[in-house]
């Protein structure tokens, strides 16, 4: 873990003769009061262009927040939650989006964490280190990481409408057209490989935290390699593995690229009863009202109410996962590790 | 002699407990499970092949289709071209219109553009903040000031999109007097808002990881803070600043959401940073939900995804490597 390096402060006078003279020579001309200001100035300019820089940061992520709280509050209500879109999306709640947005989050938790989990163990437990399979893993985690938002929407329209749902229905549905086409389901799963890497980062770190000991102990006590992982190593790294699923549903809650072509829909008069209806979503919400909206000024207060009600979302399920992850870490840190 | 002593009959049962437990096999699924879990680890991999077949698959028929090939070829699409009504060739991203025209230049130096504007901004405050926290945070500030930045990078990129487009585009305008309210500079500016926290996150660990030792050598020859910061602390962690910004690169380049919203979404191939301004990921996310399936457009759509990938695969792979290099000369474990 990363550690604070304290400088100590220059005693106050400057430093003892004894280097001064030492100074004098190593240096020529320049004398240690000179080297003493500059010193000083240096150390400010540092303080000062760090400092700042560190401040601008803050104050972007406050004014962005502050904005959005101070616009979005006029307009958000329990109504606003629990009522659908009416007048065009002048007037009425959020309802069916919000609705959306957390039915296609739990479709992807229930898809990705078993899997992500299921990973994280096989490298942390099972696979032997620095294995070829081990580091293509870890290289194809990294990388899946690393792609673009907009890259996971089209293979959701590539592989999951255009092969698997259009598989699908020539062979159960007779080529008729059910899950060949954008879905609540396909969203949730290209959701789901989306979340992939933040699941399984999070529950290697977790079981990363778990004391050798405790493996040892239970290997000593004659239970299988199996049962050490599943009833001992497992529960331990339970809040690591609570962190990642909530760090995963407050990306999938936000994310908008990767449904635009695989489920989401601006307006639906009813919610979504199968798995293959489209859905309404907060992010896509705040998209099409902010960019396709013919008046603006209607739309705006009910606007800022969905950012609100979106940010809301988010914050809380961060929040609770920066929680969880510091009290494991406390925990760990008092068990002598 | 049935009771004599109690010596071997100790032993007995504790030989017959040994052999009970030899005997309790662990059930079968036990096994199943452990295969199970051995398969389920490799669909990392087998995600990122079939992104990569699946997006490329739709992408392949502008190689060899003569049908698409009667609309659009690769050739028209990084050459510039004399259309009709045009007094010179030119590169041209007007994929509907009469005589559809697919420029890719316009997308790829509007991505460019942005991206660095992105860069310029995100990366000297990214490290910079990184820096602070390092060298002038108390243990307790640190703790605070690390999840809020976090928090930062939890902000959906759809909420930060919204906030360039309707509050930063109207400041921005009002302060430069700029033409258009939606530019690539708007656009940079709010993509460099999610690029901070990769770069923040990445470049504190990186400090933190410089052993302890150099920093003392440094003072204990007398070196001011500054000195040491420049030319120990920056140099020794100047691996991991890199793969920071790589990753933050990375991720400029790829976003979309925020640079669809903000951007203008004019395809003007300029030099001029306050134009507007439309990028290769903006560009899909506006235009594939109008194509016809397989059609030329689609095609093309699918072939920038594709470019589109490979280039943030190369960008985070170098980032990643940079990492691992790091952590395995500092000793650390991954």
């Amino acid at each position: 873990m990363s550690q604070v390096v304290a400088f100590p402060t220059p005693p106050p006078g400057g430093p003892p003769a004894l280097s001064q003279g030492a100074q004098g020579q190593a240096r020529g001309a320049e004398s240690p009061f000179v080297r003493q200001v500059r010193n000083r100035l240096g150390d400010l300019a540092l303080a000062i262009s760090t400092g700042s820089a560190m401040a601008l940061v803050l104050l972007i992520l406050f004014v962005v927040i502050g904005d959005v709280i101070i616009h979005g509050s006029a307009r958000f209500s329990l109504r606003f939650i629990t009522s659908a879109p009416e007048q065009g999306m002048t007037a009425g709640g959020i309802f069916p989006a919000l609705f959306g947005t957390v039915a296609m989050v739990v479709l992807m938790t229930l898809a990705v964490v078993p899997v992500g989990v299921a990973t994280a163990i096989y490298l942390h437990e099972y696979a032997p280190a620095g294995s070829p399979v081990t580091r293509a893993v870890r290289i194809a985690v990294n990388n899946l990481a690393g792609v673009p938002s907009i890259v996971f929407g089209l293979f959701g329209l590539g592989f999951f409408i255009q092969f698997v749902g259009a598989g699908m229905d020539r062979i159960f549905m007779g080529g008729q057209k059910v899950f060949g086409q954008p879905a609540l389901l396909w969203a949730a799963l290209t959701m789901a490989i989306l979340t992939m890497p933040v699941v399984i980062v999070a529950t290697e770190e977790a079981l990363r935290s778990v004391p050798r000991e405790l493996r040892e102990a239970s290997l000593a006590l004659g239970a299988t390699k199996f049962q050490t992982v599943f009833r001992v190593v497992v529960p331990q790294g339970l809040p690591g593995i609570l962190t990642g699923t909530i760090l995963a549903i407050s990306r999938g809650a936000g994310e908008v690229a990767p449904i635009l072509f695989t489920g989401v829909a601006y307006f639906l008069p009813r919610l979504p009863a199968t798995l293959h209806d489209q859905f309404m979503h907060l992010g896509n919400h705040v998209y099409v009202l902010s960019t396709q909206s013919p008046d603006v000024d209607a739309t705006k207060p009910l606007l800022y109410a969905t950012v609100l009600v979106l940010l809301i979302l988010t914050f809380v399920l961060n929040l609770s996962a920066v929680v969880v992850r510091s009290r494991m870490r406390k925990r760990f840190a008092g068990a002598g590790h | 002699m049935p009771t004599t002593n109690g010596g071997p009959e100790v032993s007995t049962t504790s030989l017959s407990g040994l052999g009970r437990l030899r005997l309790a096999r662990p059930p079968r699924w036990h096994g199943m499970a452990e295969t199970l879990i051995k398969i389920l680890a490799l669909s990392a991999i087998a995600a990122v092949i079939l992104i990569f077949v699946f997006v490329a698959k739709e992408a392949l028929p502008l190689f060899y289709s003569a049908v698409i090939h009667k609309e659009v070829t690769l050739r028209q699409m990084w050459l510039a071209q004399q259309w009709p009504g045009y007094d010179a060739p030119d590169h041209i991203w007007q994929p509907v219109s009469e005589i559809p025209k697919y420029g890719v230049w316009p997308l790829v130096v509007g991505t460019i553009k942005v991206s660095f504007i992105a860069m310029l901004v995100g990366a000297p405050l990214g490290i910079g903040a990184a820096l602070w926290v390092s060298q002038f945070a108390r243990p307790r500030v640190r703790e605070i000031v690390k999840p809020v930045v976090e928090l930062l990078a939890g902000i959906p990129s759809v909420v930060l999109g919204f906030f360039a487009l309707m509050v930063m585009a109207t400041w921005m305008q009002d302060a430069f007097g700029l033409e258009s309210r939606l530019n690539s500079l708007v656009a940079g500016v709010a993509l460099s808002f999610a690029i901070i926290p990769v770069i923040f996150t990445i470049s504190e660990e990186a400090f933190g990881a410089v052993p302890r030792s150099y920093v003392e050598a440094s003072v204990a020859l007398g070196a001011a803070r500054w000195q040491t910061v420049v030319r120990v602390l920056l140099p020794a962690a100047s691996p991991g600043i890199a793969a920071g910004v790589a990753l933050g690169l990375g991720r400029a380049v790829g976003e979309t959401m925020i640079v669809l919203m903000a951007s203008g979404n004019a395809a003007i191939l300029s030099g001029s940073l306050t134009e507007s301004v439309r990028t290769l990921a903006a560009t899909i996310a506006a235009e594939l939900a109008e194509v016809v399936f397989g059609g030329a457009h689609y095609t093309v759509l699918f072939y920038l995804g594709t470019l589109l990938f490979i280039s943030t695969f190369v960008v985070n792979s170098a980032g990643d490597w940079i990492i691992a290099r790091m952590k395995r000369r500092l000793g650390m474990s991954s």
